[in-house]
């Protein structure tokens, strides 16, 4: 056998991999932040919150009205992102003229909010969801036993990354966002309705959250603590990316997901606070993030 | 009816705090007031296993019991620990020291249970626990004024460990969560799998709490060759545990040291079926059980009781008796007297049955071995367990004299 490091490397392999499964979920959720950061200058403390929205949307839609997974890959994340945009209309709005502290309180005190609510209604144990039929099971790869839905999630996370990636960086309507945080009034002066563009950009990255909420439903309980596991390390990603960069949350989210996954090898306990350290180590190299641009 | 939407919000917001619940209204002059604080995980991995259900528990004992017109009156304060040792501890002292507590129940976190035993001890109140399972509370950091009341580690590696290698799995790779609790299971564990002739051939620390993703120990743990894989870990924990070892398809039997009836009902019978665990009370045990479990689910939305609020039921229960019995004024004057008092008194409810309570705190009674029901034999929701094998009280737990407690020798 292949020793690596004193690891065995058909171990190291399946470990490189279960790394790149979180990463797509850092991936996912770290983008949606850093969407709306780009765009909003909000730091949206609710979408763990939102996340875990996602999922139990997923559960309600499959409980209540027998809707399945398929349909609430699309349905959960409609609904979910349409509470966004209602929040952003009515509550968060209201503070894009202040500073980012108040934001960023606000969207905390509301993710409180909401998963206490959730708390109260539903328990804290969480709700069994059952993986669909059609991506039960598992594939033996040699060095490890792949079940088929996480290999769904690597896939299904990498496509949607690329497609929010495109829509931004290479359509026109990516071209006139890109334009509103630059120069808002400019634009409006073209014509464009600012404002509406700002709420479905909120409600877009919200309802990435609750897409990747659905996604993690058959693999987590469905639990109202599940976004809060995740929220920290995502916002380290999103800094160590680079605030508001989409491509660089999606390569941190991935990459981070790989560096947590070795040091579950190696040294077990830390793994919780290696991405910290790798933040404190970026922060002090390059402020701006991997793919922070000057200001 | 009219409740207004104001009222409504109110009273949620109140639930949400853990705010004081005073449960009798207007005291007499002169009568004196027991002040019971059930301090336990509302919001966290532990809520649905202990939290509102074991202040239900409470507030149903004190029912039961009937306070009204023997003399006293009772007030109920909740609070949230949050599973942090220092949250814990500012609350017992504040409770002691301005609110006038005279009992602390429960405390599911065995962290925070040993920072409260000490503040206890301090105050000289009592505490009694029911959701700690270390069994250090009864060895060194045993203390006169609490009392250990449901389960420990030593109880549930005896009794699941044991009869794990008993029936062939002789070599273990554990998943240990990183405080007090997990390293107390696994320790006590390892005793008796290699006192067996089973060896342990590795182990994985995990950051708690905070921890979702088990894939990774999981397949260090298959990897590593051992039979059967020793969860050191409870609550929400141990059920995505058991879902990811499925999903991986890992092959090794599951040795749930920690389970709870609440986390069977999370995962469902087809991923829990097989596993075996041990609990000292299940719902379905004979009639008293199920009358207590009947009464229990009128206040909880029907859901069924766990052992942890099965024992704060019992754990109040005794203490009202023993307090009555003593005189409420000198209980509430010194608890390391009423902890003696307890300890002289023989146990008897509901939950438990006939028991008793050891020199070193240990209350003692019968451990059950049980085995998660197939979906096919379970009557209905709740119907999980049955039972496999049972160790009698004097034997369930570490012998008196093994423990190292300074109250044993004295």
């Amino acid at each position: 056998m292949i020793m690596i490091f004193g690891i065995p490397g058909p171990l190291l392999f399946g470990q490189l991999l279960l790394g790149l499964i979180n990463g797509a979920f850092y991936a996912m959720l770290s983008l949606g932040l850093a969407v709306i950061f780009g765009m909003l200058n909000i730091i949206n403390f609710a979408h763990g919150a939102l996340f875990m929205m996602g999922a139990f949307v997923a559960w309600m839609l499959l409980n209540y009205v027998g809707i399945g997974y398929f349909p609430a890959l699309i349905l959960a994340p409609l609904i979910v992102g349409a509470f966004g945009i209602v929040l952003e209309k009515t509550i968060i709005s209201r503070l894009y003229k202040l500073d980012h502290l108040y934001g960023l309180l606000l969207t905390f005190g509301l993710s409180l909010v909401i998963e206490g609510l959730f708390r109260n209604g539903y328990g804290s144990s969480g709700l069994p969801y059952r993986i669909p039929a059609a991506l039960q099971g598992a594939v033996d790869l040699g060095f490890m036993f792949m079940p088929i839905y996480r290999g769904w999630v690597v896939l299904a996370a990498a496509v949607v990354c690329l497609a929010t990636w495109a829509v931004i960086e290479k359509t026109t309507l990516g071209a006139t966002l890109r334009a509103a945080t630059e120069n808002a009034p400019l634009v409006q002066a073209f014509g464009v309705n600012v404002p509406r563009l700002i709420t479905l950009t909120y409600g877009g990255g919200i309802a990435l959250a609750a897409f990747a909420g659905v996604l993690a439903a058959p693999i987590y309980s469905v639990n109202p603590n599940m976004g809060t596991n995740f929220i920290n390390t995502v916002f380290a990603v999103v800094v160590i990316g680079g605030m508001g960069s989409i491509l660089g949350s999606i390569v941190t989210g991935f990459a981070l997901g790989v560096v947590e996954g070795l040091t579950k090898v190696f040294y077990p306990q830390a793994s919780a606070t290696v991405v910290f350290v790798v933040m404190v180590i970026i922060l002090l190299t390059r402020p701006r993030g991997l793919f922070g641009k000057a200001a | 009816m009219n409740v207004s939407r104001r009222a409504i919000t109110l009273g949620g917001f109140a639930a949400a705090a853990g705010t004081i619940a005073p449960l009798t209204a207007g005291r007499a002059q002169g009568k004196p007031t027991l002040r019971v604080g059930c301090l336990t995980d509302m919001s966290g991995p532990y809520k649905d296993l202990a939290g509102p259900g074991a202040v239900s528990a409470v507030k149903q004992a004190l029912q039961e019991f009937g306070v009204a017109g023997k003399g006293f009156d009772v007030e109920v304060l909740v609070a949230d620990h949050l599973n942090k040792p220092d949250v814990g501890t500012t609350v017992a002292r504040q409770w002691f020291d301005r609110d006038g507590v005279d009992v602390i129940v429960e405390v599911a976190n065995s962290g925070v249970a040993l920072a409260v035993a000490n503040v206890a001890k301090e105050k000289n109140k009592v505490y009694l626990n029911t959701g700690a399972a270390t069994s250090d509370l009864t060895a060194g950091a045993c203390s006169p004024n609490t009392i250990h009341w449901v389960y420990d580690t030593y109880m549930l590696a005896q009794s699941t460990g044991a009869a794990m290698v008993k029936s062939g799995g002789d070599s273990w790779f554990f998943i240990t969560a990183d405080y007090a609790f997990g390293k107390a299971l696994q320790r006590d564990t390892t005793d008796f799998v290699t006192n067996a002739g089973g060896k342990v051939v590795g182990s994985v620390t995990y950051p708690f709490p905070g921890t979702t993703d088990f894939s990774s120990y999981l397949i260090q743990a298959q990897s590593s060759g051992a039979k059967v894989l020793g969860l050191a870990n409870a609550g929400t924990d141990t059920i995505n545990t058991i879902k990811q070892a499925k999903e991986f398809g890992i092959k090794m039997r599951l040795a749930g040291l920690l389970l709870f009836l609440t986390d069977v009902h999370s995962l469902g019978l087809e991923v829990a079926q097989g596993i075996v665990l041990t609990d000292s009370f299940y719902w379905d045990m004979n009639d008293r059980t199920r009358a207590f479990s009947d009464r229990y689910s009128v206040n909880m939305k029907g859901t069924r009781p766990t052992m942890v609020q099965a024992g704060v039921y019992s754990s109040i229960t005794h203490y009202l008796k023993t307090a009555t019995a003593m005189g409420i004024e000198k209980a509430k004057l010194d608890g390391a007297a009423t902890i003696s008092a307890m300890k002289a008194m023989p146990t008897e409810d509901d939950c438990f049955g006939a028991g008793s309570i050891r020199a070193d705190g240990r209350k003692i009674h019968p451990s059950y071995l049980w085995e998660v029901k197939k979906p096919g034999e379970s009557k209905g929701p709740w119907d999980y367990y049955k039972a496999v094998a049972s160790t009698p009280a004097d034997t369930a737990f570490r012998p008196l004299d093994k423990g190292g407690c300074s109250l044993v020798k004295a």
